[in-house]
């Protein structure tokens, strides 16, 4: 019964984004359809969040009549991962998509007062449009709601033990949080282009929604590497895996248009631009929803097989797509602004960051399409490795870095050569400090060296200038933000060049007793034992870990798990997490006479390239509480803005 | 031609050759990354290249799997149970689901003596899922659904390099 209420929800949900869309789009001036379709949004919302309650409860009660529950959990499993096995398959992940979608709605009309009613109402149109592609989705091709009757069996398959952790209960909401909230750039972008209005007060609107899209998406993919580094058991933290490549595209486009919004807030250039990278970082997000939920990636044969899915999305993205850039063709361009700046201006830095990510963005789309071209075209098949990415990435970094360190003292439009004098002494200190450390801790190459240097340049020029503006009382919110999240780029490329050059790693036999050597400290394993989970048997591995003098002892205990329900192995890493480093142990498999083989790793430096992530949204969040986004009744000023250079 | 107009044309020009310059160093490097798949008939007849990093698969033989007394050392032979087979050295850890019977995917180089020495080795991920390069061999249609469609399920294999995923994928 409450399944058969949540797919009513659900089929409820899709009519109403059906006249939202409607009433949004073609009659976006009357009043009356205006209010009409502000209440369709939070129907839109309401009915997908009864629908996506109607699905937990299904788990809730382990109602194994329903496909998806039956598929997705058992009897066995904890009550936190009944719940969130609701998003752990496809179905009811994007039932979650959709209630993500609705959420973003709503927080629109929260703060629609701020935006000329019509304006707001074309976007919720836009909105509503997007989200009946979803739902229409969902119904057809993937509904979580469909019954096993009368064959119901009577257990669960169980939740994929990799996906029963904490990660994946946090980590799908907030990657999908960010997703679809590109959706609210690319529909006011579209909406402008309807009404001809693209002006730096319609950037400033945009940064807001952009900001927060951009930083949930950090977080999510944050989480992912997390979780991929403790969960899959073998201390990799990126594999340009074409899931993680899918989420990677639309953040670079996203950063990019973080950055040209910026520009366009106060110089009222970029305008064309900006508006294209807007359409270009939701297309991605559905251009990642095609690779990963299609098949296609299993094989180009699997999608011609099973198309449903696959051609459905691609349809949809071909819709989106082209019908925006059609718009974006017939409008953009109008009312262009000539306003000139020097290469020393931050214009032109904005202009290097986004030729950056759009090189980026081309690297990526090309290593992951390439193997599903290739077959497509051949039926041969390939895969392309890290160096391929690493070629492109540590150069543009690296560019990227240098470019980063010049931005705290430029001004809008140009600034005289000779106030970078404190760049270049910051330069100096930090190639000091590169080569220091090249010496004593002996890097693998150079290029940890200036990595180094680069970072520890970009520190010290962002905290002189942070420290300079906040003595004179001036550090606005946009400005911290900036500042921290510049700072977290650092640290995070600090860490990655760090993390994956200095990191040792061995695989060694081990017999009960045996000691192992690694990164200063050294390892014994006190034995092998039997333990007993909620849903599963381990072999726990205890391990002891000294430094050489036999100080500062810990324990680690991996375990090697087999879950009951599926029979599924899983490797459970001890992991002894520090801010400088960490200890990484892994037990491989059984040997003959009780030895085991295990994997041993030291990472140091490893967690900075997650909290430099972290600190990079958290910088896009502080931005947004800047004084002049802040809620304004009337605010919808009908020329163009622009405020003097911060 | 007037300034303005000289001054965009050599913008699209200055445009267009990063953009070829781009692509050619895209396709330049990512020939040179690239690895084929090669089934056990075209590792046997010689048609895999020798000394070249490649990716074969197979099923492993039963018995063949031979572990060193001493060290992380191992051998194995994989076969399409069809008449064609090599053996495969390897050092390290083997994934989570190798056993012998299983399809298993390795990377590495091929020896002018026909062995292949492994520098990684990649098992079914799950036991729902299989390297599509591997149902292809066991004569599974692919994708007969994609199953309860998780394509790039995390593999637990002990090579980082080569494990994907992530749950959002599900």
């Amino acid at each position: 019964m409450i399944p058969e209420l949540g797919n009513f929800a659900l089929t409820l949900a899709g009519v109403l984004a059906l006249g939202g869309a409607g009433m949004g789009l073609l009659a976006p001036l009357d009043e009356v359809l205006q209010r009409s379709a502000m209440s369709m949004v939070l129907g839109q919302w309401a009915f997908s969040f009864l629908a996506f309650a109607a699905l937990v409860y299904a788990f809730a009660v382990d109602d194994f009549s329903v496909a998806y529950v039956a598929n997705q959990s058992n009897t066995l499993l904890p009550w936190y991962y009944k719940v969130s096995a609701a998003w752990g398959g496809h179905e009811g992940s994007f039932l979650l998509w959709i209630l993500i979608m609705g959420s973003w709605m709503l927080a629109f009309c929260l703060r629609s007062s701020q935006y000329p009613q019509h304006f707001t109402t074309r976007t919720l149109g836009i909105l509503s449009l997007l989200n009946l592609g979803f739902i229409c989705f969902a119904l057809f091709t993937s509904n979580p709601f469909m019954r096993l009757l009368p064959l119901t069996p009577a257990d669960g398959a169980d939740l994929n033990p990799l996906l029963q952790d904490f990660g994946l209960i946090v980590h799908p909401p907030l990657l999908y949080a960010g997703y679809v909230g590109l959706a609210i750039p690319f529909a006011l972008a579209v909406a402008a282009l309807m009404e001809g209005r693209v002006d730096a007060t319609w950037a400033r609107w945009c940064r807001t929604w952009t900001n927060m899209a951009w930083a949930f998406l950090t977080c999510g993919i944050t989480l992912g590497s997390w979780w991929a580094y403790y969960e899959l058991g073998w201390g990799g933290w990126w594999f340009w895996d074409p899931v993680e490549n899918a989420s990677f595209m639309p953040w670079l486009a996203a950063t990019a248009l973080v950055h040209s919004l910026s520009v366009m807030e106060n110089r009222g250039t970029f305008k064309s631009w900006t508006l294209l990278l807007a359409i270009t970082a939701f297309s991605f997000s559905l251009l990642g929803a095609f690779i990963v939920r299609s098949g296609v990636l299993t094989s180009v044969h699997s999608f011609a097989v099973d198309p449903e899915r696959g051609m459905y999305i691609l349809i949809f993205l071909a819709l989106v797509v082209g019908g925006s850039l059609s718009l974006y063709a017939a409008r953009a361009g109008q009312g262009k602004v000539k306003v000139g700046y020097s290469m020393l201006s931050r214009e032109f830095f904005m202009l290097v960051n986004n030729v950056v990510m759009v090189v980026s963005l081309a690297v990526v789309l090309w290593g992951t399409l390439a193997p599903i071209g290739y077959e497509a075209l051949t039926g041969g098949r390939i895969s392309i490795g890290t160096p391929f990415f690493n070629a492109f990435f540590v150069p543009l970094g690296m560019a990227l870095l240098a470019a980063l360190a010049f931005l705290p003292v430029l001004n809008w439009k140009r600034t005289r050569a000779e106030t970078l004098g404190s760049v270049y002494q910051a330069l100096a200190i930090a190639a000091v400090l590169g080569v220091l450390l090249w010496f004593v801790l002996d890097p693998a190459s150079v290029a940890v060296a200036s990595a180094v240097a680069l970072s520890a340049w970009v520190v010290l020029t962002h905290g002189q200038q942070l420290l300079s503006r906040w003595r004179r009382g001036r550090l606005p919110a946009a400005y911290l933000g900036m500042t921290l999240a510049h700072l977290g780029f650092a640290m995070a490329t600090l860490g990655i060049a760090v993390t994956s050059t200095q990191s040792t790693e061995s695989d060694v036999r081990m017999t009960p007793s045996s000691t192992v050597e690694l990164a200063g400290q050294r390892g014994t394993v006190t034995g092998v034992k039997d333990v007993q989970g909620p849903n599963y048997k381990a072999q726990q591995g205890v391990f002891i870990l000294t430094e050489l003098d036999g100080s500062d002892a810990y324990e680690l205990r991996p375990e090697k798990r087999q879950y009951l329900a599926g029979g599924n192995v899983m490797t459970e890493a001890g992991i002894a997490a520090g801010f400088f480093a960490d200890t990484y142990i892994s037990l491989g498999e059984p040997l003959d006479g009780g030895a085991w083989a295990v994997r041993l790793h030291h990472k140091p430096l490893v967690r900075w390239v997650w909290l430099g992530a972290l600190l990079m949204a958290l910088g896009g969040i502080v931005a947004v509480f800047d004084k002049r986004y802040a809620r304004r009744r009337k605010a919808a000023a009908d020329h163009v803005v622009l405020t003097p250079s911060s | 031609m007037n300034p303005k107009r000289k001054q965009r044309l050599y913008l699209t020009v200055f445009l267009l050759l990063v953009a070829a310059g781009v692509t050619a160093l895209l396709i330049q490097i990512s020939g040179e990354n690239m690895n084929m798949f090669y089934p056990p008939a075209d590792v046997v007849s010689g048609k895999a290249p020798v000394a070249q990093t490649l990716r074969a698969g197979g099923m492993v033989q039963d018995g063949s799997v031979m572990r060193s007394g001493e060290d992380l050392g191992v051998s194995f032979i994989l076969t399409d149970h069809q008449g064609a087979e090599f053996s495969v050295q390897y050092t390290g850890i083997l994934p989570d689901l190798f056993r012998e019977g299983q399809g298993i995917l390795v990377e590495g180089q091929l020896s002018a003596g026909g062995v292949f020495y492994a520098t990684e080795v990649l098992a079914k991920h799950d036991e729902n899922y299989m390297p599509p390069e591997l149902m292809e061999l066991q004569g599974i249609k692919p994708g007969a659904k994609p199953p309860s469609s998780m394509p790039g399920y995390p593999s637990a294999s002990p090579d980082s390099r080569s494990a994907p995923s992530y749950p959002h994928d599900s």
